[in-house]
């Protein structure tokens, strides 16, 4: 019986639907007769169904699926599926100016998405991504298509530093203390904070300092640099559960936040090891003293699996995991390390001039689409598109129709090979 | 909004709720242990409906139907083209890639236009036939696999349907890939479906004008039917309601794709599509979804390697975010070649996992004097490695030292591979006993923990080790071999 009455009810449903379809609602009564409807084979004509012809309703016992071909445009207007998130990502200031108790001619602040990545129609996000460009204090290997780029610098650490913010526009700058790794020239925590007050002094952007991935040597290195650059709010770049495991952790992460700076906690493609980590270091120092770096792999080499955990970090953030509601920081330049990024393969795939950039580019927009928001980057045209991208991202309702509506019979200049 | 019960999401699907509607007679006419095993099998998409036998009989047709509808995509899996060569689109599951896995690679269509000649007329013309052939030949060889292009996109720029005809036929005849058949002119479109008369090209494209004649086009030649909103939802979800209820089945959705200053409307509309349907039950928008980055080369007077560039990155970016088909027009391999990596990476079944086992591999029949070579237990690495070792041919053994999943570069510096670690593995790997020499080559990255693993060595007791240093890129390693294989003994 209920069966029957739900039959009924959506037969009813469907010649209402009909009617309207017909233009014939609430035009006086309408009489179909023993009339089964099937897909495909009954094709009624507004024509054919004259109002005159139709009287009262008796709802047909069996009904198929009605497909009645339309004349015109059937509106379906559309409304965004928005959501609610209960979480937020947290908000970090890197630098300080003067007035703040640092020498940096700006502060840049990052995180604080309350959405998934670039999802404007639920909210634009409150701070935009930046751009931070990789140097060395030492001469370091590097692919012929920076290479070219750099020779200039190659060995002048302020140098390279004044180019990459005065002519690539990178909004902060990093330096890498290679030289103080053990087993390269094992340079002194003292010596390297030199370097750190040489750049500090060629630039006025804020700064990360990177160390070399010996975590004794770099919680050293690290708390000496923290305490030469006292209240420049660099980020002391990474902090590890290794350093945790050596006993380190601690009293770096305390000196980071007795001097005003932030760490970057790094955990390799592990979120619950990223969680282990935050856990820890929000027993030394500020939360908002914290960046998370998840891992960047190159296009290629890992990608997908950095690409995942960055959308599965920044969904649990959403949806309230505190532990996880940090900013995010991708070493993009590790988008070298794949071989497609400088190999020679052939003359179908050159130039590598413009095949390793490229590559850069990709890495780092994929992540950008995936929520980071510091990208660590090293080839000036990745860099200045990564920078142009960001700006386009950051607003919408810029598109017009009329300039693509006519692509398809567009015509293209065509030259061999191209 | 939501026209139906928003089915139950792909991950909240247990076994059972398939169990129940399978004949649970444990017959194993399907391979499983028993139907339980089967119905674990079918929500993970491992295996399909039909490998049940006893379901497609007629007392079943209930069940089975109720099964297909429980586990029918949100996003319509539709078919382009005919033969070996057809493509799938769409049969999407889930939104985001961590919540199954992404299934129906991208499908990467490129241009040609009727108004190309079939051949070169002068030295250096691009001719119509060249670029097809380099369409169909592309071919990449990444970690064993091959990675090739899928379609031929013709597009009128004649608006002639003599020349589109010809066109078509040549294209159609010349290449088994399937083909998009692109004009907003339903004449000149029918010319092309004549053309390429059972190949079931994708039609590009029903507007706001020419819906009704597309959609009989779509009708009568059986395609598929591309429908073009730009930047404009509710048209595109407007037409999709009238097509379907016109009668036209498949169909596929362009929300427009912007180059510029409107890219980040062209990222929030197909975001939306998808979400839409993914999330909110939007039958409307549960198709696949095509993005046409070769809109960038009509972006402005630029070098052609700017705008190869600009049509590199729009089309990574719709790869990214949700595009099921592509339409682009550079065939520089330096575009295509991080294209067509990040289309087989992101595919890639998420909960595979990102390590291999560390422990002894064997390439070819290796003896007692062939070379020990070491790498990390990172799968990306792996693979690399193993890949090229298959190219070079020969006999090799590879120890895997556990580098909890990190590649080289990256486990040296972070010391998940230090001196220590790689004695652990070769002493682990029991390598000793198959050999007769005493070498190990290590890769470049880990250059400078050649001294100190030498001396590790000794202390896990493997004296008189040697420590040779590899190229940085496994592709060196024939040339290294040649170079430096077998070493000299006089140390």
């Amino acid at each position: 019986m209920e069966e029957e009455k739900e039959k009924e009810r959506k037969a009813a449903a469907r010649l209402a639907e009909l009617l309207e379809l017909l233009g014939l609602a609430g035009k006086g009564e309408i009489e179909l007769e023993d009339v089964e409807f099937q897909i495909g084979e009954l094709i009624l004509q507004p024509s054919a169904l004259a109002p005159s012809v139709l009287k009262a309703v008796t709802p047909p016992a069996v009904l198929a699926p009605l497909k009645v071909k339309p004349t015109k445009i059937l509106e379906a207007p559309f409304n965004p599926f928005v959501q609610e998130y209960p979480g937020q990502i947290r908000e970090v200031t890197f630098g300080a100016t003067k007035s703040e108790g640092g020498s940096r001619g700006k502060t840049i602040v990052v995180g604080g998405a309350t959405t998934p990545s670039l999802y404007l129609f639920e909210k634009t996000p409150p701070h935009p991504p930046v751009v931070t460009v990789d140097t060395f204090d030492m001469k370091v290997r590097l692919p012929k298509a920076i290479r070219t780029h750099v020779e200039e610098v190659w060995e002048d650490t302020a140098a390279w530093a004044k180019m990459a913010v005065d002519k690539w526009g990178a909004e902060m700058l990093t330096v890498h203390l290679l030289s103080t790794d053990p087993l390269i020239k094992d340079t002194s925590p003292a010596e390297a904070a030199k370097t750190v007050e040489e750049i500090l002094q060629a630039v006025d952007v804020p700064l990360i300092i990177g160390g070399c991935g010996d975590p004794k040597k770099d919680a050293q290195v690290f708390t000496k640099v923290a305490e030469v650059a006292e209240g420049e709010r660099v980020l002391l770049s990474s902090v590890t559960l290794d350093m945790d495991e050596a006993g380190v952790l601690e009293g770096v992460a305390k000196a980071a936040g007795k001097h005003g700076h932030l760490v970057l906690a790094f955990t390799a493609l592990d979120l619950n090891r990223a969680k282990e980590l935050n856990r820890k270091l929000c027993e030394y120092l500020p939360e908002g003293n914290i960046i998370m770096d998840l891992t960047t792999a190159a296009l290629g080499y890992g990608l997908e699996y950095s690409f995942t955990i960055h959308e599965r970090a920044r969904m649990a953030a959403l949806m309230g995991d505190s532990e996880l509601q940090y900013p995010v920081l991708a070493g993009t330049t590790n988008a070298w390390a794949a071989r497609e990024a400088w190999l020679k393969l052939g003359p179908e795939w050159e130039p590598r001039s413009l095949r390793g950039p490229i590559w850069e580019t990709m890495t780092a927009l994929t992540l950008l689409l995936a929520g980071v928001d510091v990208f660590m980057m090293m080839h000036p045209d990745a860099v200045k598109t990564i920078k142009k991208l960001i700006g386009q991202f950051m607003s919408r309702g810029n598109a017009k129709p009329e300039k693509i509506a006519n692509w398809v019979d567009a015509r293209i200049q065509r030259k061999n090979g191209v | 909004m939501s026209e139906r019960e928003i089915k139950k999401g792909v991950r909240a699907l247990s076994p059972i709720d398939a169990y129940t509607l399978l004949p649970r007679t444990n017959c194993k006419e399907c391979g499983e242990a028993n139907c339980m095993a089967f119905a674990a099998k079918l929500v993970n998409r491992e295996i399909s409906l039909e490998g049940c036998p006893p379901l497609l009989k007629k007392e079943h047709e209930k069940e089975y139907k109720k099964l297909k509808e429980m586990l029918a995509p949100v996003i319509k899996e539709i078919v382009i083209g005919t033969g070996d060569r057809a493509v799938k689109i769409g049969g999407k599951l889930v939104m985001y890639r961590h919540e199954f896995t992404y299934h129906n690679p991208v499908s990467l269509a490129f241009e040609v236009t009727d108004d190309m000649p079939p051949r070169p007329r002068f030295s250096g013309e691009e001719a119509l036939l060249d670029r097809v052939k380099k369409v169909d030949n592309f071919l990449y060889e990444y970690i064993g696999r091959e990675l090739k292009l899928d379609m031929i996109a013709v597009r009128s720029t004649s608006n002639d349907p003599t020349t589109f005809r010809s066109a078509v036929g040549t294209v159609a005849e010349a290449t088994e890939m399937p083909l998009i058949l692109c004009s907003l002119d339903p004449n000149v479109v029918e010319a092309g479906l004549v053309a390429a008369s059972g190949r079931r090209p994708l039609i590009y494209a029903a507007t706001k004008e020419n819906w009704k004649e597309m959609a009989d086009l779509a009708l009568m030649y059986d395609c598929p039917l591309t429908i073009f909103a730009p930047n404009d939802l509710s048209l595109l979800r407007s037409l999709s309601k009238t097509l379907i209820q016109y009668g036209v089945e498949d169909l596929v959705l362009d929300p427009g794709t912007f180059s510029d200053e409107g890219l980040s409307d062209t990222v929030n509309n197909f975001t939306m599509v998808r979400r839409n349907a993914c999330k909110g039950g939007d039958e409307l928008f549960g198709f696949p979804l095509i993005g046409t980055p070769i809109t960038a080369w009509f972006s402005g007077k630029d070098s052609k390697e700017m705008l190869a560039w600009k049509e590199a990155y729009v089309a990574a970016t719709l790869m990214t975010r949700y595009a099921d088909v592509l339409i682009m027009h550079s065939l520089d391999g330096w575009t295509q070649l991080p294209l067509v990596i990040w289309k087989f990476n992101i595919y890639t079944d998420p909960r595979k996992p990102v390590s291999v086992d560390a422990e002894l591999y064997t390439f070819g029949k290796p003896d007692e004097m062939s070379p020990v070579m070491l790498t990390t237990n990172y799968a990306l690495t792996y693979f690399t490695v193993e890949s090229d070792l298959k190219k070079f041919g020969g006999n090799y053994y590879l120890i895997v030292a556990d580098t909890e999943g990190i590649s080289v570069e990256s486990a040296v510096a972070g010391r998940y591979l230090t001196a220590e670690s790689i004695a652990e593995a070769v002493k682990k790997s029991a390598i000793a006993e198959k050999i007769k020499h005493n070498h190990l080559i290590i890769p470049g990255m880990a250059a400078r923990l050649s001294g100190a693993t030498e001396d590790e060595l000794k202390n896990v007791g493997l004296p008189g080790w040697h420590v040779m240093v590899g190229p940085r890129d496994s592709s060196g390693i024939a040339k290294f071999l040649d170079e430096k294989w077998p070493p000299k003994e006089e140390e």
